[in-house]
């Protein structure tokens, strides 16, 4: 038998071959017979009534076959629906129609889909699609949407406030009777998510059995089934969605979007397949954006490092509708983990949720946790300097310890394990951190300035119970459902609800699978992103796959073993309570002699000839796996910069990351998903940033002038782990699919502030660019 | 991201390019296609034809010198001129920037006459061109036009290409033996193009001045532009920190400098000294060592 590519080893995934050759099934590659395909007419405006639409040029260009507008779908396609109402909020889930009926409400806003038997000329044709708009003042800016006189945009939500939400047990008093406190304001700017792959659709319908299938690029397709099932008035016995290869998601792939609910409506109607895919120009205006938040933050604390307290009054900007989880992710997946890793006894948010004339916002990697873990790690800094401690030295003095867990805090979240203090240790050391004060302090003599960050930080995962999703207003279960097929010659297939999307789960739980039943990896297929093959899932999301997901997957595969050893000890005449699974066969205790091997029960499960009384043929085991808690990931991430003050240009040096993610499955995969993340927290941090001009037009609308992070600006990342089991999940595994994103930011701006502490600089607006910087040095102070 | 529809044809000789060129109206010639291609998908740019140059790279590729010219085909990629010990041994410079131009994909396929004929405010080898007082060579059916690069770069996308003239060679002065040629940039985090990119070369006579000294200066304003008043202000000198730093200062005084979302026009003034003082550091290290 190969050997056994279990738990902890490095396999190669599985899925690269497939995916790195262009081998791979993306919903792009779909083409099916007489397939037409869709354009959608955007909107140029941030925000104007649509006077009139004329569609008959475009109805007569070439191949064009149907052009739909607002009115056209009305009755046919209900609005898009918002999944995610935090309760005690006062909510208003403004409509949201899948194309504009009277008013477009940001530019990318659909008024029209054009369906044409060529992407070219439905493309042509689309702009022969004559829109009368009447422009209507707008706004980008979330503060100024509720101030006074400012343009409204929904009539059913006045100050454009689409929510108010508040948690936490921090009052004045704390505040006003603590020895120090410090305030700052940060701007956590909007950032576009741009997986590889962008958005599309594949709609089908049969006209004789009812039943249409959308293939597409989602994060959780038994959702969008159960969502567009209801936007579309098609039961989910007649619906399935299919989303297999998908090229990245980043949140982005979460929600529920217009243009996936017009293809499926003008498959229907057409009875023709329809394509859809978004180009990149598109991808920027369409497809949610992530973060935007303004936030007010206090920090209260004493003398001696200890911190009291942290509270943050955020106005979070959602864009012009809320997008399906958008209203939980700067609310309960941000306010809740404030207090981070600390012992502080007083925490509080207080959340704003606000209308503008922008791309909706929604959850984009970490989502909520990163805004929370900036502004945390960021005023940890601060106060640090105020009290002038160094900053390790409070980060030290203010972890929860290790023999606390579980762990209550100040927001009434339960973290699992921990033991932050010793992923801490290991970054210094790694960084060798009073080396590099003392290089440092060298460096600065000949006008070099070299920065060191750190961040530690905890972060909610593995979402989570269903229950506390219910009591948190999310509309729908967390749970996550597995099925292991164990076929007659022994080889497995995998069923599973979760939605992997590029993280390498078809590894990682092959190896869970082979781990367990003694198997080699290649023998176990993993299924997923199929609604007619897998009974139900939730997707991939929030760091769930391995926690949820894997979890299920490995009550299931016990399951498994659990009835197998019934049929061996039959086979072997024992009793089940005498036979264990060693190495792959089923042997009689201390009788290794006396055994038969996997092979041999999966087959005599099948033939059925002589199974014990009341046991069943066949050997599939199922779980529907709903976790009792979150599991919460921790770490501690260290940066090296060095700053050229001459031109505020910034040199990543090294970059150091400590993470635990309990217990590693594949180490390689789980360094490749802390690289991903670190880089596209370092985006954040040092180039990426949605710019809207005063007409909420979009300056950044394409790769020209919006930064994407690249290979060639990074040091190699020295990453390790460390591994303290989650104790409430059967494999002791947490989270790390996020872990990089919500470290690295407050990491790298943390090193470069300290590298800026001779010249009195205290924060710079993200992206730090390079001018920014350099205005900061110039000034002494904050650059805006 | 779709272009609208065009025709297409590969022109099989120079002058079959230049009678297609003429004969449709609104037609383009595509090179290596890597600024004209995203124009076109964003349907700015919506020519009615293309004609396609690859197939004439037997004439309009590669790099020769002849005398003290350095003569490069309209047709040679970013690639190989990067690569091209000709030009690695004769004008450094040239090679320093052709390695910097974008992205790997973009050097493979970008062209050096697409690049001196799309004239990118922010293209890199304007600043070379200027520098080594290079020559346009252009093809019309009238027959050859050879336009000096000082009076051929005109504003953003703006040059005195003849309409329906080809770029056939462009054509750089090389500098005398033992002249330092380099070129400073500081690429754009996002394009990979110039925010500033500065193309230096000099030398010093026997009493160890400034004898010879070029500043060429592209990415900063609305054209690339020799930045004559560095010139001035270093010849004659000795090339110390301080005369550098002095001449630096000028740097930004012949430019038509302007900002954008990633940098100011006063940062960008900035960021023309820095890149001038260190392009002329490198120039005159052995004189500042
Ligand atoms: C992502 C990206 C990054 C880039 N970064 C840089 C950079 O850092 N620095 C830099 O300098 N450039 C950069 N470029 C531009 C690149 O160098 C282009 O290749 C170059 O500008 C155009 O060359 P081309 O061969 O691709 O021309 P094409 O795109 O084929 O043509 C460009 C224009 O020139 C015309 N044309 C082409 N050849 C001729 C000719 N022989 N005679 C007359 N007209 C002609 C075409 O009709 C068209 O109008 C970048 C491009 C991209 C896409």
């Amino acid at each position: 038998m190969a050997e056994v590519q279990g738990i902890g080893v490095r396999v190669k995934r599985k899925e690269d071959p497939r995916l790195i050759t262009g081998e791979g099934r993306y919903t792009e590659d779909i083409q099916l017979p007489g397939m037409l395909y869709a354009e959608v007419v955007r909107s140029p405006h941030a925000h104007a009534r649509i006077k009139r639409i004329d569609t008959t040029a475009a109805l007569s260009s070439p191949g064009v076959v149907a052009v739909f507008t607002g009115a056209d779908i009305e009755g046919h396609v209900a609005p898009i629906p918002t999944a995610w109402l935090p309760p005690d909020s006062d909510i208003k889930t403004t409509a949201h129609p899948a194309l504009a009926v009277d008013r477009v409400r940001y530019v990318g806003d659909g008024v029209a889909m054009v369906v044409a038997d060529d992407r070219y000329r439905a493309r042509d044709a689309a702009e022969l699609v004559k829109v009368e708009y009447e422009p209507l003042p707008a706004t980008a800016d979330q503060e100024l949407a509720m101030g006074e006189g400012a343009p409204l945009l929904h009539d059913d939500a006045p100050g454009n406030i689409a929510f108010h939400w508040r948690a936490g047990n921090a009052t004045d008093e704390v505040f006003e009777q603590a020895e120090v406190v410090v305030r700052h304001r940060f701007r956590q700017q909007r950032l576009i998510p741009n997986p590889m792959e962008m958005r599309a659709a594949v709609a089908e319908y049969n006209r004789s059995t009812g039943d249409l299938t959308l293939y597409s690029t989602s994060q959780n397709p038994h959702i969008h089934r159960f969502l567009l099932s209801g936007v579309l008035g098609i039961p989910e016995h007649k619906l399935r969605v299919i989303a297999t290869d998908v090229g990245g998601g980043f949140g982005a792939k979460i929600a529920c979007y217009p243009d996936e609910a017009l293809v499926c409506h003008a498959a229907r109607v057409l009875n023709r397949p329809v394509k859809w895919s978004e180009d990149r120009s598109e991808h920027f205006l369409a497809t949610t954006h992530g973060r935007d938040h303004i936030e007010d933050v206090e920090i209260a604390g004493k003398q001696d490092g200890t911190i009291t307290a942290i509270r943050v009054r955020a106005i979070a900007n959602m864009g012009a509708y809320l997008s399906t989880a958008a209203p939980g992710v700067p609310t309960i997946l941000f306010g809740l983990i404030v207090p981070g890793p600390y012992r502080i006894p007083y925490a509080g948010a207080d959340v704003y949720g606000v209308f503008t004339n922008t791309t909706p916002t929604d959850a984009y990697r970490g989502a909520g946790r990163p805004e929370a873990t900036y502004l945390l790690e960021r005023m940890v800094d601060l106060f640090a300097a105020e009290i002038g401690m160094d900053a390790v030295a409070v980060r030290q003095k203010n972890l929860i310890p290790s023999d606390q867990f579980p762990y209550e805090t100040a927001m009434g979240l339960s973290y699992d394990s921990g033991n932050y203090q010793l992923a801490l240790h290991n970054a210094l050391e790694t960084a060798d951190y009073e080396t590099l004060r003392a290089t440092q302090a060298e460096l600065r003599k000949e006008g070099k300035y070299l920065g060191v960050g750190v961040t530690t930080y905890v972060e909610i995962c593995g979402l989570g119970p269903s229950q506390v999703a219910g009591a948190v207003g999310f509309q729908g279960g967390l749970w996550e459902s597995s099925t292991v097929r164990v076929h007659p010659t022994g080889k497995v297939t995998v069923f599973t609800g979760a939605s992997p999307h590029g993280q390498g789960e078809e590894t990682t739980f092959a190896q869970i699978v082979a781990d367990k039943l003694h198997i080699p990896v290649e023998d176990v297929e993993i299924v997923h992103g199929d609604t007619a093959r897998i009974s139900m899932g939730w997707g991939t999301y929030g760091s769930r796959t391995t926690p949820v997901g894997g979890s299920a997957l490995a009550v299931a595969t016990d399951r498994v073993v659990e009835k197998a050893k019934k049929i061996a000890a039959h086979m072997l005449e024992a009793a089940p309570e005498d036979v264990e699974f060693v190495d792959g066969s089923f042997q009689v205790k201390g009788i290794p002699t006396k055994s038969t091997s996997f092979h041999d029960v999966t087959l005599q499960a099948y033939l059925a000839w002589n199974l014990p009384a009341g046991v069943e043929p066949a050997l599939e085991g199922q779980a529907f796996y709903d976790p009792t808690n979150f599991t919460y990931s921790f770490g501690t991430h260290i940066c090296v910069v060095e700053v050229e003050a001459e031109t505020g240009q910034i040199h990543l040096r090294r970059y150091i990351a400590v993470d635990d993610c309990g217990r590693v499955i594949n180490p390689m995969i789980a360094e490749g998903q802390v690289h991903g993340g670190i880089v596209q927290g370092i985006g954040q941090a040092l180039y990426e940033g949605a710019v809207y001009d005063d007409q909420a037009q979009l300056l950044t609308g394409s790769f020209m002038d919006y930064a994407m992070p690249r290979a060639n600006f990074f040091p190699r990342f020295e990453t390790s782990f460390t591994e303290t089991p989650s104790p409430h999940n059967p494999l002791g595994v947490k989270g790390i699919g996020e872990t990089g994103t919500i470290a690295a930011t407050p990491t790298v701006v943390n090193a470069v502030m300290d590298a800026l502490r001779p010249f009195g600089v205290k924060d710079i607006q993200m992206p730090l660019s390079p001018e920014r910087v350099w205005s900061a040095i110039r000034n002494g102070g904050s650059a805006e | 991201m779709i272009p609208s529809a065009f025709a297409y044809s590969r022109a099989t000789s120079l002058q079959d390019a230049l009678i297609q060129l003429q004969s449709h109206e609104d037609a383009k010639l595509l090179a290596g296609g890597h600024s004209l291609l995203p124009l076109m998908k964003m349907r700015l740019a919506t020519p009615s034809k293309l004609v396609d140059l690859g197939g004439l790279k037997e004439e309009l590729r590669g790099v020769r010198r002849e005398g003290d010219r350095l003569i490069v085909g309209a047709l040679t990629t970013h690639s190989e001129v990067a690569h091209s010990k000709v030009v690695q041994e004769s004008l450094p410079a040239l090679s320093e920037a052709a390695r910097q131009v974008g992205d790997l994909q973009v050097r493979n396929r970008g062209t050096v006459g697409g690049n001196i004929a799309h004239a990118d405010p922010a293209s890199d080898l304007p600043a070379i061109a200027l520098a080594f007082d290079a020559e346009i060579v252009v093809a019309t059916l009238d027959g050859t036009e050879v336009i000096p690069a000082h009076e051929y770069f005109l504003g953003p996308l703006l040059t005195a290409l003849p309409e329906h003239g080809l770029v056939t060679h462009v054509s750089f002065v090389l500098p005398d033996p033992g002249t330092q040629t380099v070129y400073e940039k500081y690429p754009h985090p996002a394009s990979g193009y110039a925010v500033v990119g500065v193309a230096a070369a000099g030398g010093v006579g026997t009493d160890g001045t400034v004898s010879h000294i070029r500043v060429a200066i592209t990415g900063a304003g609305e054209v690339a532009y020799r930045a004559s008043a560095v010139e001035s202000a270093l010849a004659g000198q000795t090339p110390t920190e301080e005369t550098i730093r002095a001449a630096a200062a000028q740097a930004a005084a012949d430019g038509d400098i302007a900002g954008d979302l990633f940098a100011s026009e006063e940062y960008r003034r900035h960021l023309c000294q820095v890149y001038t003082a260190r392009a002329l550091r490198r120039v005159f290290a052995s004189q500042l060592a």
